[in-house]
């Protein structure tokens, strides 16, 4: 099962559902032949893709709509907030390339911003799975909620072994004791970079927990405030500007709670990363398992 | 759906919708040279071609029509008070909390199909409900009102492109062509002529009508081929402020907000009575 397979087969289930892209095929190459007119692609038209989708939903259909994370959410903020937003269609944006996925695209293809500007629209739901498998995993409960969600596709290769995979929309997954002095906070496809980082700083003598938070929106509220009340030290890391993604969700979180701890944050602070193959980006803003590791260890000593 | 065309029964209904505006064109008041510029529009529209009412809004079957040039909504909620759609009483609502009348469309009140105010979104958002129609094998129209100053937005021409590849021939766009922008004159700014040939050029079968004289209006639209291949425009030629030469073609007199004197006396020259001396505020909004 792929992507494809799994569109294909919602497709076949749900006669709601439609499947869109603003030219974007990359993930659904196959889609027409198989689906016919539940494909449509708008060519290089990324309002009137969403404003369409807003009048299928209308309609009663269910669209799920494609492209570049950064022209998704960008190009057609508009058109999301106003049409897709106001009235709380459920449409399903799945970007591509989100974060450093982009890799030697350049700061025009960089989405770094979207999980802030997505989850400001009332009703907008933020999925970021942290590989294909859990990607596949959460998107047919994704699918089948009635509000809108901004999904981060992502389609590398499993971060971990899953023998019991499970989902839920709001719910952390957990890597590590119940307790532990150190918790990593992340989301996408980092985690299997954060998980190695566990790997090296376990092995310091250093117990850490990794929390992958799957869905940004609803966010895992009970899951940050017990990794602040019971680690001595929380790091959050995301391919994403420091400003409104996770670290802000967690202060907002640890604010409107009344909690308070050591939380610090791995993000791109007020700069676009260096466009470079994925590999080499990691390298050069010390996100790879190793320097993650020191980062975090540094984080410790300060 | 009524054919036959009564136009003492037509003129008598766009009159009072013309009442209905410059009565909510106080307290706060609201655009009202746009709204007067397509009320026989939205008259003739609901009147005589769209078969829709809101107690069949879910029949699938209807025509849908979307007012994409939002800030007119007064001309559409005054056709909806005239159909007994919304009780006349709810006009004196009109920017106060307590009910949904305010300056834009908006789904809580019933016969809206959409939200709008920012301009060139209706056009895509018709374009989808359009889609679903033909996937569904039904035969239905769905008609778009844009301005003509909303022709600058890219997100128009965007849908114009799409529309003609996925040859959605069930949707009729009308244009409410009162040859202003906010308040500037369009040719002055952003000239659009000739309007025909760009949206024929863009794969639309285009036509042009004097958007105040319902027979010609009714001859138009009679002869518009929906579910012929091609989607349609209809260039509805008009006048902003028609119907009170106190404010037509006044680029200063978009939005308007007059005085409990000035209302009185501009209903009066509605009636043919002299040009009202006005002394309320002009509003420049944008």
């Amino acid at each position: 099962m792929n992507y494809e397979n799994l569109m294909e087969q919602l497709i076949a289930e749900d006669d709601r559902i439609i499947v869109m892209t603003a030219e974007n095929r990359a993930a659904i190459r196959g889609l027409p032949a198989k689906v016919g007119k539940k494909f449509i692609d708008t060519g290089i038209t990324e309002q009137t893709m969403v404003g369409m989708a807003t009048g299928l939903a209308i309609r009663g259909r269910k669209p799920i709509i494609h492209a570049l994370a950064c022209f998704l959410t960008m190009r057609a903020y508009e058109f999301i907030r106003t049409d897709v937003g106001i009235s709380g269609s459920p449409v399903k944006l799945v970007g591509g390339v989100a974060g450093f996925l982009s890799d030697a695209n350049g700061p025009t293809h960089q989405a770094i911003e979207d999980v802030a500007i997505m989850r400001g629209i009332p009703p907008m739901g933020v999925f970021c799975p942290s590989d294909e498998q859990e990607m596949l995993k959460g998107l047919p409960s994704v699918i089948a909620s009635e509000q809108p969600f901004y999904i981060r596709y992502n389609n590398l290769p499993a971060a971990v072994e899953r023998p019991n995979h499970t989902f839920e929309i709001g719910k952390a997954e957990v890597f590590g004791a119940k307790t532990a002095s150190v918790t990593l906070l992340t989301y996408g496809f980092l985690l299997t970079h954060v998980l190695k980082a566990q790997q090296i700083l376990e092995a310091n003598g250093i117990a850490t927990r990794v929390v992958n938070m799957r869905t940004l929106k609803p966010i895992d509220t009970e899951e940050i405030l017990h990794s602040v009340k019971t680690s001595d030290l929380v790091v959050t890391i995301e391919d994403h500007f420091l400003v409104g993604g996770l670290y802000s969700i967690v202060a907002e979180t640890l604010l409107t709670n009344g909690v308070t701890g050591k939380v610090k944050p791995i993000a791109l602070e007020n700069k676009w990363f260096k466009p470079a193959l994925l590999k080499y980006v990691l390298e050069h803003e010390g996100y790879t398992g190793e320097q993650l590791a020191t980062r975090v260890t540094n984080f410790l000593h300060q | 759906m009524d054919l036959t065309l009564s136009l003492p029964e037509l003129e008598a209904m766009s009159f009072r919708v013309r009442e209905h505006i410059i009565r909510m064109s106080t307290d706060g008041g609201c655009f009202t040279g746009a709204s007067l510029s397509c009320a026989d529009l939205i008259v003739y529209l609901y009147k005589h071609y769209l078969n829709v009412s809101p107690d069949r809004f879910d029949d699938p079957t209807r025509d849908y029509c979307f007012l994409s040039k939002g800030h007119d909504v007064p001309a559409l909620y005054g056709t909806f008070v005239e159909f007994g759609w919304l009780d006349k009483s709810r006009l004196d609502n009109h920017l106060k909390p307590n009910d949904s009348i305010y300056w834009h469309p908006n789904r809580n009140i019933p016969g809206v199909e959409f939200y709008s105010g920012s301009l060139g979104h209706l056009l895509s958002v018709a374009m989808g409900v359009a889609y679903d129609c033909k996937l569904r094998g039904m035969n239905n129209k769905i008609v778009v009102i844009v301005g003509d100053g909303e022709l600058n937005e890219g997100s128009i021409w965007e849908g114009l492109l799409v529309s003609n590849a996925y040859k959605l021939d069930n949707l009729v766009v009308v244009v409410d062509r009162n040859h202003f922008q906010a308040n500037i004159r369009t040719e002055e700014l952003i000239p659009l002529e000739s309007i025909e040939d760009k949206f024929r050029a863009f794969g639309w079968e285009a036509v042009s009508v004097d958007g105040h004289d319902f027979t010609k209006l009714h001859e138009t639209f009679s002869n518009v081929k929906t579910h012929s291949g091609k989607p349609q425009v209809v260039i509805a030629s008009t006048q902003r402020g028609k119907g009170l030469p106190s404010i037509a073609e006044r680029a200063d007199r978009w939005f308007c907000n007059f005085s409990a004197e000035e209302v009185d006396s501009l209903l009066k020259e509605l009636h043919g009575a002299a040009e009202t001396n006005l002394t309320s505020e002009v509003l420049i909004v944008r």
